[in-house]
């Protein structure tokens, strides 16, 4: 294994900004679990958090705003023996993303999704996101937002995710915990880091944090679903972060196609596939 | 009666409400027609919903190579009033109509001919013994096939085939209900029939779509991941591939919505894997963000966009051919794609083919754009040669040649724009694929230098790829007086019109332009220069193939024979505008 992972590629975020965090907690999680970087894909969206791809020398797809999540399924179906890691902002996976997020969690791909939640659009300048707070002044809402927040755990839970957790960017160790335990995890894993955002999220600072977090005890019974989800209704003002839900054994979307037992896709020989006996249908 | 028979050369129509099984009846009757050595068309017309409404089916037969359905009818089964009330004008003299008399009267005064012959049936009595209301159309083939005096014995062999599945019960009571109709015609028939079937010496047929023989294309070619989202007339293609995707080692993943398809796709693309989408017109406008990712990228990508009229909803199980301009524009900016648009079903074999390995040797988004009428009707064609077939995957690296590779570059600008291609999972070519303008390495960069260098990359490759295509050609007479000049499935109609025009000796030739992207700019320009009078022939409204000639070439066409009803050209209405010409 090599020891620095890094492509050379420097990030250019704001001072401050927890995506260094989430890197830095990506990038140790994916050096202590050893992974192979060429069997490693990290699919992005669009967002400041979304160029995390750039900076790590594995495979790297930096694909639209909101489309992570149907392009790693692609990767993951066409050759499942990959680590896919998905990583991208809030506004990218609740919001432009939510349908696919939905329909992605209900079918268990093993693939770990890293959402950096900053509650705000970063690099489209400061505009409320989906998981912005009620009454979140920004640009586009000066008079406050009227929505209530997406709840991400929730959501990920009742859509059917089977590993979800919350971490927050001021702690790269727990994080890096958590990423590593998501990558573990066999089945769809949601990773949902509060990431702070010092140039356009004024409320969620290293304060906020201090004052509202607290981190799940071992009296969580993570194999709980309905006691999980209860936790995760827990959203404000106390927010508990750690692993909510995690449901082992249940089969993969990739474990239920035949047709991936014997050989990945990618590697079946198409040099000269016989049709003829299809044509017999024909007649 | 007095008038001449005619032999093996037969239009029948069967109509109903939909849920009758108007589109099965329709498909048997086709096959009953080629397994005897005839050749076939089978092309339905039905509305958007499940239940109600009407739908029909027409078959021609003959026994020469036929190339479109036509608009007369020689026997018309009609399985409600309505079918023979939308339909009679288009009967013949010496036409049957074939009906329930019990259930749906109709008097000689409604003919509209003198010598059409209604041959009344008691389809639901006859059906009810076997089985109930749903076998009135078995009845009703078993009475074409005596009315026409053709083989019971083919219908007999196909019910066998088609029902084994459900048991021998189901068998009997079908081959029953059809021999009932039979039998019934046979006593009852006062005098022979003006139009008959004969079998002529069996030929190597098939009966198969546009759209089946887009997916034999696609897995002839490799394609192992399909993603799509319903959209009629598209979707027979991942219903096809799903059936095969077991035996074939495809993977088909219905998805939550085109945007999900697009996206599966070129993720699956990006991985190393012969991928495909397919949809129509409004779901392809949800694609075209990823189709511009495709791109960018420079994974390779193929779509079949099977058009139906529009805007929005449109006419979901009509044809139209709206969709030029859409698909050789969609995605923003300039970038290079191919646009392919099949004729007929060897082409959508061949050019399905075509595209996995141009989409892969260029690395760029190759659209095949077919229609309705293309992608859901059914021609008997001879049994095409599946082994031959080059799979050419261009520049993608093998894993040994990628294990060598130093400093590898993704994006290297080569001479010909096309750049070796690393997949995941290969050692020493590990890079990021952005959807951002980026640099030879595959990071986001907006240098103006790198911008430039980039696109005239993108460019260069399309540029290369001319070659890859064949001059369009002239097919017909030499001098003609007019050059038919149109795209796609017009194809069938135009040369169905043309063998009517050579009867009367008025000589015409077809320009048809299957590469519409890139375009083949300088022979269409000769040909139109060296043509008496040109006429462009499109189902569309705007005449856009006659936009995009004139775009490339300058040149206007003399004359536009345009229909965008939400049907098919019938080959009398092309005929007919030529004669026009001809005489002007
Ligand atoms: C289809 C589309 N719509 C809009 C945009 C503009 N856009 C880019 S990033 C972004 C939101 C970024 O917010 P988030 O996903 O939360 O990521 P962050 O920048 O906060 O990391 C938007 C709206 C886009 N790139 N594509
Ligand atoms: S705008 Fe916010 S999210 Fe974007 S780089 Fe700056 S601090 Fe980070």
């Amino acid at each position: 294994m090599e020891k620095d992972i890094g492509s050379g590629q420097v990030p250019t975020w704001c001072p401050g900004c927890g995506d260094y965090v989430i890197l830095g907690s990506l990038k140790a999680a994916i050096t202590e679990l050893g992974l192979d970087l060429h069997n490693t894909v990290i699919v992005s969206g669009i967002g400041c958090g979304s160029k995390t791809p750039h900076f790590i020398r594995a495979y790297g797809f930096e694909g639209l705003h909101g489309r992570t999540l149907p392009v790693a399924t692609g990767i993951k179906l066409s050759n499942h023996e990959l680590n896919v890691i998905v990583i991208g902002g809030d506004g990218d996976g609740y919001g432009i993303g939510g349908n696919h997020f939905m329909h992605t969690a209900r079918r268990n791909l093993n693939i770990t999704y890293i959402i950096q939640n900053n509650e705000v659009y970063g690099l489209t300048k400061g505009q409320y996101s989906p998981t912005s707070m009620k009454g979140f002044v920004s640009p586009s809402t000066p008079e406050g937002a009227l929505e209530e927040p997406v709840n991400p755990i929730t959501l990920s839970i009742s859509a059917g995710a089977t590993f979800v957790a919350r971490s927050h960017s001021m702690d790269l160790g727990y994080t890096k915990q958590m990423i590593k335990e998501g990558i573990q995890h066999k089945g769809f894993a949601v990773i949902d880091v509060f990431q702070l955002c010092p140039t356009y999220n004024k409320i969620i600072n290293a304060q906020f944090f201090r004052e509202n977090l607290y981190k799940l005890g071992p009296d969580h019974d993570v194999t709980h679903k309905v006691k999980a989800f209860e936790k995760g209704l827990e959203h404000y003002p106390k927010i508990p972060y750690g692993v909510f839900y995690k449901e082992e054994g249940k089969p993969t979307y990739e474990e239920g196609l035949p047709q991936l037992k014997e050989k990945v896709l990618v590697k079946q020989n198409i040099s000269a596939v016989d049709i003829s006996p299809l044509l017999k249908k024909f007649r | 009666m007095t008038e001449k028979e005619i032999v093996n050369d037969l239009s029948w129509k069967i109509g109903g409400e939909a849920g009758m099984g108007i589109l099965n009846a329709g498909m048997m009757f086709a096959k009953i027609a080629m397994r005897g050595g005839l050749f076939s068309i089978a092309h339905a017309i039905y509305p958007s919903l499940i239940r109600g409404g009407h739908n029909h089916l027409d078959v021609r037969v003959n026994s020469e190579k036929i190339y479109s359905h036509r608009k007369e009818v020689n026997v018309l089964v009609a399985l409600n009033k309505e079918t023979f009330d939308v339909h009679k004008e288009k009967l013949t003299g010496g036409a049957g109509v074939i009906y329930d008399h019990d259930e749906y009267p109709i008097q000689e005064s409604e003919l509209p001919k003198k010598d059409i012959q209604l041959i009344p049936i008691p389809l639901l009595k006859l059906s009810n013994q076997f089985g109930g209301r749903i076998m009135r159309n078995t009845v009703a083939i078993g009475a074409t096939i005596a009315l026409v005096d053709y083989d019971l014995t083919l219908f007999n062999d196909i019910l066998q085939q088609t029902f084994a599945k459900k048991g021998e019960k189901v068998v009997q009571d079908n081959i029953g209900a059809a021999k009932a109709g039979y039998d019934f015609v046979k006593s009852t028939l006062r005098h022979s029939f003006k139009y008959t079937l004969k079998k002529e010496h069996q030929k190597n047929f098939m009966l198969i779509s546009g759209n089946e023989a887009i997916s034999l294309g696609a897995v002839r070619a490799g394609a192992k991941f399909i993603a799509a989202y319903p959209m009629t007339p598209a979707s027979s293609i991942m219903m096809t591939l799903a059936k095969w995707a077991q035996q074939y080692g495809i993977v088909v993943k219905q998805t939550e919505d085109e945007i999900a398809a697009m996206n599966m796709v070129v993720g699956a693309n990006f991985a190393g894997v012969r991928a495909l989408t397919a949809t129509s017109g409004g779901g392809f406008s949800l694609m075209v963000e990823a189709f511009g990712l495709a791109a960018i990228t420079e994974v390779p990508l193929v779509v079949v966009e099977a058009q139906r009229p529009g805007p929005a909803t449109g006419m979901a199980t009509q044809s139209g051919q709206g969709d030029l301009h859409f698909v050789l524009h969609a995605a923003p900016d300039d970038f290079p794609r191919i646009v392919i648009a099949p004729g007929d079903i060897i082409e959508c074999y061949q050019e399905a083919i075509r595209a996995f390995n141009l989409a892969e040797k260029y690395q760029l988004p190759v659209v095949l754009l077919t229609d309705k009428y293309l992608g859901e009707s059914y021609w008997s064609i001879e049994e095409f040669d599946t082994g031959k077939v080059k799979i050419d995957r261009g520049k993608l690296l093998t894993d040994e040649q990628a294990e060598q590779q130093q400093n590898y570059l993704r994006y290297k600008l080569t001479s010909d724009g096309v750049s070796p291609r690393a997949i995941p999972g290969q050692k020493n070519c590990m890079h990021t694929a952005s959807s951002y303008e980026h640099n030879e390495e595959g990071h986001e960069d907006e240098l103006e230098e790198v911008r430039i260098a980039m696109a005239e990359k993108r460019y260069k490759r399309f540029e290369a790829t001319q070659k890859e295509f064949s001059d369009p050609e002239l097919v017909g007479d030499k001098g003609a007086e007019v050059t038919i000049i149109g795209w796609g499935s017009t194809k069938s109609g135009i040369l169905e019109a043309m063998k009517s025009l050579k009867r009367d000796k008025i000589k015409v030739n077809y320009l048809q332009i299957k590469y519409l992207s890139p375009f083949p700019t300088k022979k269409v320009a000769e040909i139109i220069k060296k043509s008496k009078k040109t006429a462009l022939v499109e189902n569309n409204q705007s005449g856009q193939l006659g936009a995009l000639i004139k775009m490339h070439t300058g040149l206007s066409l003399d004359h536009t024979i345009l229909k965008f009803d939400g049907r098919p050209f019938f080959p009398h209405e092309i005929y007919d505008e030529i004669k026009k010409i001809v005489k002007r």
